[in-house]
């Protein structure tokens, strides 16, 4: 592995004294018009989580994450990004790949780089390092419609990926994927997270997805936004078909169906 | 044993029939790509064979309606006095041109950057596109002392306001979630413009230079009848003129022939940009397979 793509310092460190990242504290927000979408948000991200926001439409879950983006204000409560101020580095992979039509795939990827000021020369290697990580290594100069769904996301994964940030936030990235590549892409963004010691926080709708990807799953209710539950997953990475197709899997998914089941108690007559 | 023999049946029962309809489509594509430039071509010969006959037949005065024969003859004949009106003709046009994308793109930036400009200025941008050029144009050549400078502007007013509206449009209409991206990266001003923005109204633009392109020659043409002063410096609309008041109806045709001809290579030139600037990623220009 490139030294420029090490696993961040945090990983090697002892289980329990893990370094945190991110604090939420008692967020809330609401939209003018009434609509509390958020109630007493609490979250603490630590180095190499990875915590899944699970929840019917409507409980906020996109909001936390534009929260902790800084698209958006909290009404009340702070979002305290560990080391202070300028600390809030993090990469965002959104629900459509959101890539710039008129660029290469390699430009697009360049973009947080060219953002700062840095040529294309100066971060070559990274950004082709970054694509073959995503496999996508022979497609550095294609332009976006000439690949696949699932390779675009894999493009958008790449740009979130390429600055090393401590953080990576991706909201229901894989929603609009067919099953096939959803699952393979999965599996690539566990070996991704493990090669790298990334930490992740995952916005889904897919109760196997958050159990099959996420070591904490915070299970979110609507009316108002809030967290009801958090459930552990501790099998162990790597995680595979082996464990895909385990019972601690199905157990965990019934876990989880059920808490879900019970966040949205009431709304159900809605057609969800 | 059976199996295989049925197999191989299918196989050259469908084969063949399969390449035959692929060859019907390959030879259906051969033959548009053909006829996409013979279709027209022979249609406007057969126009131009028929006005020929027309003027023959009907023994058309000259003074009337000359025949295509006659306009071409007449072109050659006055190139001395109509080449030079065609260059002033086409200074006009391009440096309009020129000075309606500098003032449309440049309009529509201060647009998107500041809606209060937008709201001062943009009432005054439409009445200027909607108020006829023929009606304002006297008022501009007794205002404006230099002759070029009035024909510009006329020019200018016609063709400035598809470009603004278009590249307005454009810079507005980018994606909101690479509009996040920006943000989250915290993106200037600048950058912004420069790597989403303007990448983004890049086809709205196309779109408003091409229709720009055509007002831009109608706008110098109509300025000049206005202007309608001869001499030294006049361009074709003068001489169209001019060939009217002496009867001179081959020289109007020539004449018009090279406005036509001219506003047919604008065209071609602004779609040329278009497909040269869009053909990787546009899906206006792209090829499909």
């Amino acid at each position: 592995m490139n030294a420029a793509l090490r696993p961040s310092e945090h990983q090697t460190e002892p289980l329990g004294q893990r370094t945190k990242v991110l604090s939420l504290v008692d967020v809330d927000k609401s939209f003018s018009g009434g609509v509390v979408a958020l109630k007493r948000l609490n979250m603490t991200v630590h180095a190499g989580d990875f915590i899944s926001l699970l929840g019917p439409s409507g409980c906020g879950k996109s909001t936390a994450l534009r929260l902790i983006a800084g698209l958006m204000r909290p009404t009340a409560g702070r979002i305290v990004w560990e080391g202070g101020q300028g600390r809030d580095d993090f990469g965002v992979v959104f629900q459509e790949p959101t890539l710039m039509p008129w660029a290469t795939v390699g430009q697009n990827v360049w973009l947080p780089f060219r953002l700062r000021g840095q040529s294309y020369a100066s971060v070559k290697d990274r950004v082709e390092e970054t694509l073959s990580l995503v496999g996508l290594e022979r497609f550095a100069k294609s332009y976006p419609r000439e690949l696949s769904g699932g390779m675009k996301m894999r493009v958008s994964i790449a740009r979130a990926l390429v600055t090393a940030p401590r953080l990576i936030l991706m909201d229901e990235p894989f929603a609009a994927l067919d099953e096939i590549t959803r699952q393979k892409l999965n599996d690539d963004l566990l070996a991704l997270k493990s090669r790298m010691g990334s930490t992740v926080i995952f916005v889904t709708h897919s109760v196997f997805e958050s159990v099959f990807l996420s070591d904490r799953i915070l299970i979110m209710a609507p009316r108002p936004g809030r967290v009801l539950q958090e459930i552990t997953v501790d099998a162990p990475y790597p995680r595979g078909l082996d464990y895909r197709t385990s019972t601690d899997y199905a157990a965990k998914a019934r876990e989880t169906s059920e808490a879900l089941m019970t966040a949205m108690g009431g709304v159900l007559m809605e057609g969800e | 044993m059976m199996a295989a023999t049925d197999v191989r049946n299918m196989t050259k029962a469908d084969a063949p029939q399969l390449d035959a309809e692929e060859e019907r489509h390959a030879r259906a594509k051969r033959i548009e790509g053909v006829a996409k430039w013979l279709l027209p071509a022979v249609v406007l010969a057969l126009a131009i064979f028929g006005w020929d006959r027309i003027v023959v037949i009907n023994a058309i005065p000259r003074y009337i309606l000359p025949g295509p024969g006659l306009v071409v003859q007449t072109l050659i004949q006055d190139w001395p006095i109509l080449y030079p009106a065609l260059l002033v003709t086409l200074k006009i046009t391009f440096m309009a041109l020129g000075v309606a994308v500098l003032g449309g793109v440049g309009l529509s930036v201060l647009f998107t950057q500041s809606r209060f400009a937008e709201m001062c200025f943009f009432p005054f941008a439409v009445i200027l596109q909607v108020t006829p050029i023929v009606s304002v144009a006297p008022l501009i050549f007794i205002y404006v002392s230099s002759k070029l400078a009035a024909l510009l502007l006329c020019a200018w007013i016609v063709a400035f306001f598809p470009i603004l509206a278009n590249t307005t449009l454009g810079l507005k209409s980018t994606d909101h979630n690479l509009r996040d991206l920006m943000t989250i990266y915290k993106a200037s001003r600048w950058q912004r413009l420069r790597f989403l923005q303007a990448p983004s109204a890049l086809p709205y633009f196309l779109g408003g230079l091409r229709i720009a392109g055509g007002l831009a020659l109608i706008g110098s043409v109509v300025a000049e009848y206005v202007a309608g002063t001869g001499g030294v410096g006049s361009g074709l609309a003068f001489r169209i003129l001019e060939a009217g008041y002496r009867l001179n109806i081959p020289r109007m045709y020539a004449a018009l022939l090279l406005i036509a001809a001219t506003g047919v290579v604008i065209f071609m030139v602004t779609t040329t940009l278009n497909h040269l600037l869009l053909r990787k990623w546009h899906e206006s220009a792209v090829k499909r397979e």
